[in-house]
């Protein structure tokens, strides 16, 4: 199998007494849907946290395509194609809804000190952002005002800022948090679209979504990794069940 | 909601036609009051139109703008009494300085936010008055008279009152059409998107205080230049140009107007400042009057005049 795309060696970081994460290791292939899962407490917001620069760890390495990554600052790393959503939506809300996107794009291309050709016009910025639009269904509403949206076409213009800055790796903070059904089923359809042309990592409580979507999966416990595997194994897994499924799972499953 | 976008723009067009007609108007008529008034409106209005740039575009509450009007007629105004005339050195000047005192103000107060924000350059404002006023050599309190107003090589003639009044028709008619290049380029996008959410314009990788300082700057100079006007149309420079409530009566103009909106400036300019000639033959206490009705802009009409021509279109 060729290298990972993001290697996470041996990741610690503590809050007091509490280990968040506690050499915490795991590898995201090529290509695939890679979700993490674990109860609430488990240290997940901690580890996308610490991927993308937020939050530094106390020991271990994150290696991003082959770089040691580790100690380079957030806004960097978005420039080296590592792209995240918000679980909580932190949009332009009185800006349009095409200029959200544009700005997603226009962070990738060198300063903004060009004070006299029209951004809106520009293709260079444009073109990536209707694009990054039409990927999640929002084409129709580019010119309305962000804050006209509701929430569930507010998570998928997070997704279309993540997706315009053309990541090599989009990190995805719980996308279903707060949807409804219908929406749901809608961003699981998106991504499942997605699946494929750019490697994902997602964290997500919503377990039929997660089971439904990932080539692999990886359970966290108390910030350690328990089991790493297909979804078939993970289901399999007496431990994984035994910390986390539950019983209500595992009759179902 | 066609017809709503062509009211705005009908109210546009006859006003920059009546602003463009406004000389033949009067040599017509011999109401030379009406040049005067209106060449004082188109005044405020550029330094409107600067002030909107840092103001509506860019969230920064600058309530200090007067100062820039003070530094612009000052630099006029000294230089010209120091015996050099030459508006292609006194402009310059004035502009220099006022984008150099720009730059201070900005460094410091765009590192504050909120009401802190809102300090430092009022701050700064008073503080350049208090110089201003301490300047006897120049007139303290009592101002400066300038003996010739700046002069081009006989390209054009600012003492003659129809040259002047075009002149500065169209200076602020450039800037209007330089903060629309602005405030459409990357340039001005990111200083939008700083105004709308700037944690989230850091996580996204803007360095987000540079362009601020950048959109302060460029206002400030703006704001500079209609101080060069104020002062050549007055024949005079006094302290009282950059009193606080000098940068409030900006401030009310772009509210009046619409922030943020590319003409609403003009349109604060324009009915405050008749507001004022017409209440005030009303009453000497015509103010008591401005403020009520500034209270029902505020609470009924958040987008200004601007706003309510765009009408239906946002409600």
């Amino acid at each position: 199998m060729a290298e990972p795309l993001l290697q996470v060696d041996n990741l610690s970081k503590n809050f007091g007494g509490i280990r968040a994460s506690d050499a915490l290791s795991l590898e995201v292939v090529r290509g695939e849907l890679h979700a993490v899962i674990g109860p609430n407490g488990a240290g997940k917001t901690t580890l996308i946290s610490q991927l993308t620069g937020l939050l530094h760890p106390d020991a271990g390495a994150i290696r991003f395509d082959g770089q040691d990554i580790t100690q380079v600052p957030a806004y960097q790393r978005s420039l080296l194609g590592l792209a995240r959503s918000f679980q909580i939506t932190s949009l332009f809300l009185d800006l349009s809804v095409l200029d959200n996107v544009l700005l997603a794009v226009q962070a990738h291309q060198g300063h903004s000190f060009h004070f006299w050709k029209n951004a809106r016009r520009d293709r260079d910025l444009r073109d990536p952002a209707m694009a990054a639009l039409k990927r999640v269904g929002l084409t129709e509403r580019a010119m309305q005002p962000a804050f006209r949206l509701n929430h569930g076409d507010h998570r998928q213009l997070e997704l279309a800022m993540a997706l315009a800055a053309n990541p090599r790796l989009l990190l995805l903070d719980e996308p279903m948090a707060g949807m409804g059904p219908e929406q749901s089923a809608r961003m699981v359809e998106m991504l499942r679209a997605l699946k494929g042309e750019v490697t994902i990592l997602l964290v997500e409580h919503d377990m039929e979504a997660v089971f439904a979507l990932a080539d692999r999966i990886t359970v966290l416990v108390y910030g350690r990794v328990i089991a790493t595997g297909t979804p078939q194994e993970i289901r399999a897994n007496a431990q994984v069940r035994e910390a986390y499924l539950g019983e209500q799972e595992a009759t179902h499953g | 909601m066609i017809r709503k976008l062509n009211l705005r723009a009908v109210v546009i067009a006859t006003l920059l036609a009546a602003l463009l007609l406004l000389p033949l108007y009067t040599s017509l008529t011999g109401d030379r009051f009406a040049l005067t008034l209106f060449t004082r409106i188109v005044i405020l209005a550029l330094a409107a139109v600067s002030l909107n740039l840092a103001l509506g575009y860019g969230g920064m509450v600058s309530f200090g703008h007067a100062a820039f009007l003070g530094i612009g007629g000052y630099a006029v105004g000294i230089l010209s009494y120091e015996g050099v005339g030459s508006g292609f050195v006194q402009w310059p000047i004035a502009l220099g300085a006022s984008a150099l005192f720009a730059l201070v103000i900005g460094a410091l107060s765009l590192r504050t936010r909120g009401v802190y924000f809102i300090m430092i350059p009022l701050a700064f404002a008073q503080m350049a008055y208090y110089i201003a006023s301490g300047l006897a050599r120049y007139g303290g309190d009592d101002g400066l008279t300038l003996q010739n107003r700046s002069s081009f090589a006989g390209l054009i003639n600012p003492s003659n009152k129809v040259q002047f009044y075009y002149l500065c028709l169209a200076l602020l008619l450039g800037s209007i059409y330089l903060v629309w290049r602005l405030t459409n380029s990357r340039f001005g996008l990111a200083v939008q998107g700083a105004r709308s959410n700037d944690t989230r314009m850091r996580a996204i990788g803007f360095p987000t205080y540079r362009y601020k300082l950048a959109c302060f700057v460029i206002s400030g100079t703006l704001c500079g230049l209609a101080g060069i006007l104020l002062a050549n149309n007055t024949d005079f420079v006094s302290p009282a140009i950059m009193f606080w409530t000098r940068s409030g009566d900006l401030i009310v103009m772009v509210v009046l107007g619409g922030m943020g909106s590319l003409f609403g400036p003009l349109f604060g300019a324009v009915a405050l400042l008749f507001l004022e000639e017409a209440l005030s033959r009303i009453t000497e206490y015509w103010q008591i009057l401005l403020g009520p009705l500034l209270l029902l802009v505020v609470l009924f009409a958040r987008g200004g005049i601007d706003g309510l021509l765009k009408g239906a279109r946002r409600g």
